[in-house]
């Protein structure tokens, strides 16, 4: 749910980033905070366990620039990807504005790619959201481990809604800003269209 | 999927800060702040400002969205007032028209009692600000008035970054 402020002249919009567990959510928000300007970013939250899972979410704000006078800042979230807590996920899903779905590359990972993709289809659905109707790219990631699956296997098996996609790892911030982008891209669009 | 997007203007907002200023004196309050349920500050007053307020939303909304989640597994809608004891500060949120979360910071120059009184009224206030705001929104939104953002052209977006 965006929100634009005449007063303040700012609009802020949510990204939430979704996937299985260990896929590298948390890695994706480090990377944007850390090769970001300083002026640009505010702190970044991290509610995880002892041993760095996420408990309940990461946070970024990102200030993007001005766009017809109006100071764009966008809110990234990362969900914790552990099965069972899907309950805090559907909290964090509430109100977003667009969705990056960041897949693990790894072989013996595309079951719990798959099952992650599904429960967000649910999740948004609860909502009264539909996957196609909502700004969404989708991330490989890992693709420099030596038991990626190929591309064009991952992609049949998980994105048949043919998002915009791209190949990442995180670690070294592969496509981790052109990923951002993208899903900026969309939700300017989206709020653009959603106002004609 | 934009169905509970929120518009707000100037005169809207001033309101809103009458209100908090209001309530920072009648409560004896350091700040107060009103978070939009999804996280976002929508206005401030106190003498609290320079703390990360974009950091204090985000959790706000946080905290309000899984006690949330509790009150639905024992059964309830909602537990719409919380309160955290810190040892100088302590921390009043309150669930304001289900959608706006009003946070009282205050310290020993006031007490539970006054905050929750005061709260009650400047919430009250609030839910009726809300409502007409969502009420304008919804009646833009029908009329297809746009925003600036109907006008935005994708050289626009693109330009956010080229940086």
């Amino acid at each position: 749910m965006s929100f634009i402020n005449y007063s303040s002249r700012e609009i802020n919009c949510k990204i939430v980033y979704y996937g299985p567990g260990l896929c590298g959510k948390t890695t994706n928000l480090q990377f944007i905070y850390n090769k970001t300007n300083p002026d640009l970013k505010g702190k970044m939250i991290s509610l995880a366990t002892e041993t760095e899972r996420t408990l309940f979410f990461d946070f970024l704000p990102l200030a993007l620039g001005q766009i017809r006078g109006f100071k764009t800042r966008f809110h990234l979230y990362t969900v914790p990807g552990q099965v069972f807590y899907d309950a805090s996920r559907k909290l964090i899903l509430k109100g977003v504005d667009g969705v990056v779905f960041v897949a693990d590359s790894q072989i013996e990972r595309m079951e719990a790619n798959l099952e992650s993709l599904e429960n967000l289809k649910l999740n948004l659905a609860e909502q009264g959201y539909e996957l196609a109707s909502t700004p969404c790219v989708m991330q490989y990631n890992k693709r420099d481990l030596p038991n990626a699956a190929p591309l064009d296997e991952i992609r049949s098996l998980l994105n048949a809604a043919q998002m915009p996609e791209f190949e990442a790892c995180a670690t070294t911030g592969e496509g981790v800003f052109e990923t951002l982008k993208s899903v900026a891209r969309l939700v300017l669009r989206d709020l653009k269209q959603m106002n004609r | 999927m934009h169905d509970t997007q929120l518009v707000m203007y100037d005169e809207d907002f001033r309101r809103i800060l009458a209100v908090s200023q209001r309530l920072v004196q009648d409560a004896n309050a350091k700040g107060v702040f009103i978070v939009d349920r999804n996280g976002q500050l929508i206005g401030e007053a106190g003498e609290l400002r320079g703390i990360d307020t974009t950091s204090l939303a985000s959790l706000t909304a946080g905290c309000i969205a899984a006690t949330g989640g509790l009150a639905k597994i024992v059964g309830e809608d909602e537990f719409p007032v919380h309160f955290h004891q810190g040892q100088r500060d302590n921390l009043h949120m309150t669930l304001v028209a289900g959608r706006i979360i009003l946070v009282v910071i205050f310290d020993d120059r006031s007490s539970l009692g006054l905050v929750r009184l005061r709260v009650k009224k400047a919430g009250a206030e609030l839910a009726k600000i809300f409502e007409e705001i969502q009420k304008k929104t919804e009646q833009e939104n029908a009329a297809g008035t746009g925003t600036p953002f109907s006008e935005i052209t994708d050289e626009d977006i693109d330009n956010l970054f080229s940086i």
